[in-house]
């Protein structure tokens, strides 16, 4: 039985902004039931003598100096922007959701 | 929309309050990149690859931001955490060009703190649950629609100057048995909390300019109940408004539970001219936001040293420095509360540091100065007159060369931008009149008002306040008043 369902795939989908058809919910939800699976494996070989590893390089405490470095110029910063009004970005309507 | 009156409310529910408050830190590049922080820049120029999420650019954390951070957690009693790591909070919209914010998620850098406030002669223990790390957003201005309110916006236009300047959340615990005093606590809690950030001079805590900002959570129970669903009113601006906010969430939801109704978890914002919320959207859950450890990022592990020397160089915090003053001050509890609400307690300590004695320094801020800023509406920080200007009138009213009537011309002067004590003494011609003016005017208030002396050599003395008065009406306010009755007294006697 599929641990992940069509549903949990359509919110995922609605979260990520994704499209999906009916089709891709159902092969999705058996593929990332595939990939959680195998996640799984991993954490059963994880013994308790084996700290969790978060990062792929041994570093801690990497800081800069609270330091100004030089900006982009406006017209830098927007020459790959879609559209642009009054030296900011323009964006699509925003719906349904409120900051 | 319907309420239940405070009282009444309280009669039935209990409140049970939650505070978030993020405070933008006055680090002078961002969080994760060397951007400036400065507020009011024109749009898009303190933004680089790092901060618009350029592909290829990685973000490397800013150590005087952490150091800030700590040094917050350890004014609020917390523990430092020897381990942590930056998060990903993954949403879409434009405020952040990512797509994520990084934040922290179950590893913050300081948690398990408190805040002790004070409201009516009350200590109240507030809970610090966390203390964390993160990005500030970019602004969005929303272009069409009647209000210019994102609903019925044609399209929005995003300045990224704020996105990236290091932003602290401070999360309390559960705020419970406050009761009737909710709102109180709240507001006290909001400015003791700003005053901490002062005294550690890691923020502006420039309300008016959002970089302290408040989110206010109430629910409501019965006593023995369970508690209730919260709501979340965000974006609270001003101290006033963290009040009113709480007290009106109470009467909403009393109005509701009271009427079998079911109070939703959503978000709600509060709006400044009438007081009162409406609702925002359903709260998202923690888990749609897909929290990970930023892979671009390496954990945070504080040497120990360092945060012991943190906690060393802390400065005095205010309420313990409130209590040094008030006995140094010698002032009553409620003197101390009222400079304290007044902010008055900084400007009469660096006027007391330039010199004046602490009952004169005291009495023109909270006197004069005070209905000053009240009739002019603003602060009494923001008035244009320096702790240096008040001590240097203080001294010229203690050495006699000015009355308490020129003092207050002379500070009238000084607002008004005549130019510091001095120079608007000497415009303004704001000197006591000397001992010859002074013999000369009451001579001729003494002749024009015989009757009066006559009482008064008689043995009426109350009747000297007449002749005292006609002295400082001939001298135009510029005699000395107690000086005047002396010599009045002497000549009639
Ligand atoms: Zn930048």
């Amino acid at each position: 039985m599929s641990a992940i369902t069509r549903d949990e795939v359509a919110h995922l989908a609605k979260l990520s902004r994704l499209a999906l058809t009916d089709d891709e919910l159902g092969h999705f939800a058996t593929q990332l039931d595939v990939i959680i699976g195998s996640v799984a494996k991993v954490a059963e070989i994880a013994a308790e003598d084996v700290p969790p590893s978060s990062h792929a390089l041994p570093l801690t405490n990497v800081f800069r100096a609270d330091e100004v470095r030089q900006s982009l110029t406006p017209q830098q910063a927007l020459s790959g922007a879609p559209a642009v009004e009054d030296d900011r970005f323009r964006v699509p309507r925003i719906l349904g959701e409120e900051a | 929309m319907s309420v239940i009156a405070f009282d009444k409310a309280l009669e039935r529910f209990e409140p049970v309050l939650g505070l978030e408050t993020h405070v933008e830190l006055g680090t002078a590049s961002k969080m994760f990149c060397g951007c400036a922080t400065g507020f009011g820049a024109e749009p898009n120029t303190q933004v680089c690859p790092t901060c618009l999420a350029f592909p290829g650019s990685l973000p490397v954390a800013n150590e005087a931001a952490i150091e800030a951070t700590i040094r917050i957690g350890l004014a609020l009693n917390c523990s430092i955490a020897e381990w942590c790591r930056f998060a990903r909070k993954n949403y879409f919209y434009p405020d952040m060009p990512k797509n994520y914010q990084i934040s922290q998620y179950d590893e913050p850098l300081c948690f398990d703190g408190y805040l002790d406030v004070e409201v009516g002669g009350q200590t109240y223990r507030v809970e610090i649950e966390r203390v964390h790390l993160e990005e500030d957003t970019g602004k969005s201005t929303h272009v069409g629609g009647a209000t210019g309110r994102i609903h019925g916006a044609d399209y929005s236009i995003v300045d990224y100057n704020r996105a990236g300047i290091p932003l602290v959340e401070i999360v309390t615990k559960p705020i419970t048995g406050t009761g009737a005093m909710a709102p109180e606590v709240a507001r006290a809690y909001g400015v003791e909390l700003r005053e901490i950030m002062r005294s550690l001079g890691v923020s502006d805590v420039r309300m008016d300019q959002g970089s302290m900002r408040f989110d206010v959570n109430v629910s409501l129970n019965e006593p023995g109940a369970p508690w209730g669903t919260r709501t979340e009113t965000k974006n609270v601006n001003s101290f006033r408004s963290v009040e009113r906010s709480v007290r009106g969430e109470i009467e909403r939801q009393a109005f509701l539970l009271t009427s079998g109704e079911k109070i939703i978890q959503e978000t709600r914002h509060f709006h400044e001219d009438t007081g009162t919320t409406t609702s925002g959207r359903s709260k998202e859950e923690a888990q749609d936001y897909r929290y990970f450890p930023d892979p671009d990022l390496v954990p945070i592990a504080p040497d120990p040293t360092w945060v012991a020397t943190l906690r060393d160089t802390l400065p005095e915090l205010p309420s313990v420095k409130r209590k040094r003053l008030q006995s140094e001050w010698s002032v009553s509890d409620h003197d101390m509360e009222s400079m304290y609400n007044a902010g008055a307690i900084d400007l009469v300590e660096a006027t007391i540091a330039a010199g004046a004695p602490a009952a004169d320094a005291r009495k023109w801020w909270m006197g004069e100065l005070a209905r000053r800023a009240n009739e002019s509406g603003t602060a009494l920080a923001d008035l244009p007159i320096t702790p240096g200007d008040v001590a240097r009138v203080s001294e010229l009213v203690a050495s006699g060369s000015l009355n308490d009537k020129l003092a207050r011309a002379a500070l009238e002067g000084i607002l008004a931008g005549e130019g510091s004590a001095d120079e608007v003494i000497a415009k303004r011609g704001l000197q006591i009149a000397d001992e010859g003016e002074l013999l000369a005017i009451i001579d001729q208030v003494l002749a024009d008002n015989t009757d009066a002396a006559e009482k008064v050599r008689s043995g009426k003395v109350a009747a000297v306040g007449a002749l005292v008065g006609a002295v400082m009406k001939a001298s135009r306010g510029k005699a000395d008043a107690g000086r005047a009755r002396e010599i009045i007294l002497e000549k009639l006697s």
